[in-house]
């Protein structure tokens, strides 16, 4: 008798695991910054209109595979078509680079939770230097919080080419951060199951009590006003649709197989339409209610940033003219600044040039996304606030749910199938595979922990998973639509689950997604055409900020194979099937 | 004549106490910063008090013991409040290097600063670099110590889980040859309670259960 396929032990279960898996980092650090550079409130129409049009039908789609071929992506596309494997075993490969470098950030949310236990926060300080008259040169030209970041915990060298050592305090943690991944899927979906309640729970209860002291924070409504303001002329802007489109694809997770492995372990009776659309309202909901606490967060940094700059002012100009201490204050600084320059022309020119022009605009502006939205403008902003060790953990702790919740999903992406086949599910039992899988990553990862690391990173993080995908889902709706045939897998639902597929679904599947995702995809291939070469942030130590290089030769080598490996998997075997099939045919004599 | 000399030597001794001179420190207090509604107003009693610490921070240099009050020249108060000092030495008629007096403010800033209530930032020297605190190092990081607890406890963890999956396994390998003796033995047992056998299903042939009994049967039928 064969052995039956592990289950979730109720559907809870399964929603709660999507939920994990699609809402990760990228609704808490990517879409905050699209919204603040796309027209703040006015993003959130193409944003909504991208929802309808292009995340429902492409999970709905995902999750019906996965839940009517009862397998991993390789097996499930194989099923449909033998000469599609390809776009199983590339879903399998992009979501092995994603996993290799998705755990570094675990790694380094790690390494900040571990330090919030001091005091004072040791990102709130710049160290001494080293006749302890000063601070050290770096973390003066740099703020406190950028130098711990960038030399601290990377401690990152000048350029790509410079590789320097692993760090040790670095890889520990990055063991650390596979060990835990390993304890979560180390039974299958017994064990992930279980998981899955706290990753998609913890979240939300700590957003919920950011939101509430993000928003008494001084200064939280400037932040708010700024970022709900909206900005209708945006929405004229293809750049705010595109960037609409593609957040919604990439924040939902699709292509990588997890959806397909996750909805295989479903009864064959699910709703997964239902599940569909509440796990997507879930995650763009998740979205805007992070952006929320991320701007109240922001406005209270920026109005701090700016009562700052205005104290020094304040200070400056009480100095040079010798000014009673507490006169000057922020009301009667403008009127002050005119009768000095009136009264004392020569001394003020001489002055000049040091006072900024403070402004809460230009501080709001400062729009960051990705990993210096997390660990070092939250990290400002944590520090300023009243039991700032408190707020770190808390930050941090969620982060690591954030993140290991989307590692749970990479993973069962890339064990599914292994498990699945035969072959493997002989030899090693699920735990033996799956520390293996863990082992190579976690080895690999030590790339990253290198000084040069953030820039592979960086590498990973833009080409790794962005084309391929697009191109793996065109595939796969394709597949479904013309190749399985739409009307073959309609039926093939309703005898599953017993509804009938809505005429919306349809349509969408057939022709509207399809559609966007091939403009998409020749957006983004003429955008990196048209840029010519490839360039990339690198932190310049002597001069305390980022400077613009351009990559090396062998860098740009990698990128093309990272972009080629996955995409190329599709024709690659589809030749392969078609070639072993010749030969077949022609090994077997023709039956007489 | 004397009233001439002294002054002569007061004027003498005011001139050295020229705001620029090299060896003149400009000091600069913030007082209502530091102390807000308890700030005190700088008056000339305040003054004499910065003069004595001065003098005070001057007689623990060796071969300056004899610094008195007097020799410590202040002027060009401002509102700010700032003004310039200068440490004279009467015998030699000269000001004294500025490398001494620095040293000797700097061994006794803590003093000082707390004489006034005030600290390094609100009461500056302005040539005179204060010495940071160094930060507290313990001898182990402490994020080491947390890093420890939470490894150690996920090793153990990931320990028990593979640990009863291979003890479950080996359940269940011994366990199928086990479950098919005892279905056999299930079809040939007969349920005893208390010495009478039940029997579950009535196999011996219609008995009527009159609380069954159908409506039309009860009427008496015309």
């Amino acid at each position: 008798m064969e052995k039956a396929r592990p289950l979730w032990a109720n559907p809870l279960q399964f929603v709660f695991a999507c939920i994990s898996y699609a809402v990760g980092l990228g609704n808490v650090w990517r879409f905050p910054y699209l919204c603040q550079m796309y027209g703040g409130g006015s993003f959130l129409v193409p944003y909504i209109i991208m929802l309808v049009v292009e995340g429902m039908p492409l999970l709905y789609l995902e999750l019906a595979v996965g839940q009517r071929m009862r397998q991993g992506s390789i097996g499930a596309w194989r099923t449909i078509s033998p000469y599609l494997g390809g776009v199983g075993l590339a879903s399998v490969v992009a979501s092995f680079f994603l996993s290799m470098y998705y755990n570094i950030i675990n790694a380094w949310a790690f390494w900040y939770l571990l330090h919030s236990f001091q005091d004072p926060l040791p990102w709130s300080v710049c160290p001494l230097n080293s006749n302890r008259t000063g601070y050290d040169e770096e973390c003066e030209k740099a703020s406190s919080t950028q130098y711990f970041w960038y030399r601290k915990t990377l401690n990152i060298s000048p350029s790509i080419q410079d590789s320097g050592g692993v760090q040790w305090e670095q890889a520990l943690c990055l063991l650390l951060a596979w060990l835990v991944v390993y304890l979560c899927i180390l039974r299958g979906t017994e064990s992930t199951g279980k998981v899955v309640y706290f990753t998609a729970l913890l979240p939300y209860c700590v957003l919920i009590i950011y939101l509430v002291r993000g928003l008494t924070l001084h200064g939280a409504t400037n932040g708010l006003a700024y970022m709900f303001t909206p900005k209708l002329e945006q929405l004229a802007n293809p750049k705010a649709w595109i960037n609409a489109a593609t957040q919604i694809f990439f924040s939902l997770g699709l292509g990588f197989g997890s959806l397909i492995a996750f909805a295989s372990y479903n009864q064959p009776s699910t709703n997964c339409q239902k599940h569909a659309i509440i796990v997507s309202l879930i995650n763009s909901s998740t979205s805007i209610f992070a952006s929320v606490v991320t701007f109240s967060i922001y406005g209270f940094k920026a109005t701090f940033n700016y009562e700052s700059c205005l104290n020094k002012v304040i200070l400056l100009l009480t100095n040079s003219f010798d000014l009673e201490d507490g006169f000057l204050t922020a009301s009667n600084l403008e009127q002050v600044k005119g009768y000095l320059a009136s009264a004392f022309p020569g001394k003020y020119s001489e002055v000049l040039p040091q006072i900024r022009n403070c402004s809460l605009e230009s501080e709001l502006a400062t729009a960051v996304q990705g990993t210096g939205l997390s660990f070092i403008v939250y990290t400002e902003a944590i520090k300023n606030m009243a039991a700032s060790q408190l707020w770190s953990v808390l930050y941090f702790f969620m982060l690591l749910m954030l993140g290991i919740g989307s590692m749970l999903g990479n993973t069962a992406a890339i064990l599914t199938p292994l498990t699945d086949s035969k072959v493997i599910s002989s030899h090693l039992p699920k735990e033996a595979v799956s520390g293996l899988v863990c082992l190579v990553n976690c080895v690999i990862g030590l790339v990253f922990t290198m000084e040069a690391g953030n820039y592979w990173f960086d590498i990973f993080n833009d080409y790794a998973a962005t084309l391929p995908l697009l191109l793996i889902v065109l595939v796969e709706i394709v597949a479904v639509c013309y190749v399985f045939g739409l009307r073959r897998f309609e039926s093939d639902l309703k005898a599953m689950t017993g509804r009938t597929l809505n005429w919306y679904w349809k349509a969408m599947w057939a022709g509207v997604s399809p559609l966007l995702i091939i403009s998409l995809f020749v957006f983004y291939l003429s955008d990196y055409i048209l840029t010519g070469t490839l360039q990339y942030q690198a932190w310049d130590a002597s001069q305390g900020q980022l400077v613009t290089k351009d990559y090396p030769l062998y860098a740009l080598a990698i990128i093309g194979l990272l972009v080629a490996s996955s995409t190329m998997c599709i024709p690659l075997v589809a030749l392969g099937t078609f070639i072993v099939r010749c030969l077949k045919r022609g090994d077997t004599p023709p039956v007489a | 004549m004397r009233q001439n000399n002294s002054i002569t030597q007061e004027h003498t001794r005011r001139s050295k106490a020229k705001a620029d001179g090299e060896n003149a420190f400009k000091v600069r207090l913030s007082i209502r910063t530091a102390l807000g509604d308890n700030a005190y107003a700088w008056d000339t009693n305040e003054e004499y008090l910065f003069k004595a610490m001065v003098a005070f921070s001057m007689r623990k240099v060796p071969n300056r013991e004899t610094t008195e009050i007097s020799h410590v020249l202040v002027c060009n108060v401002t509102q700010r409040v700032s003004f310039w000092f200068v440490v004279t030495d009467p015998l030699k008629n000269h000001t004294l290097p500025a490398v001494e007096v620095q040293t000797a403010i700097r061994m006794n800033r803590n003093r000082i600063n707390g004489a006034f209530f005030l600290n390094d930032q609100t009461l500056e020297f302005l040539k005179i670099p204060s010495t940071l605190a160094p930060p507290t190092d313990p001898s182990v990081p402490i994020w080491i110590i947390i890093f420890g607890v939470i490894f150690c406890i996920v090793i153990v963890a990931v320990m028990l889980l593979i640990l009863s999956g291979i003890r479950q396994r080996r359940r269940m390998s011994k366990g199928p040859t086990e479950m098919d003796d005892s279905e056999d033995k299930c079809e040939n047992m007969i349920t005893i309670e208390n010495g009478i056998p039940c029997d579950p299903l009535d196999t011996k042939g219609g008995h009527i259960n009159d609380a069954f009994m159908t409506e039309d049967e009860r009427l008496t039928p015309l």
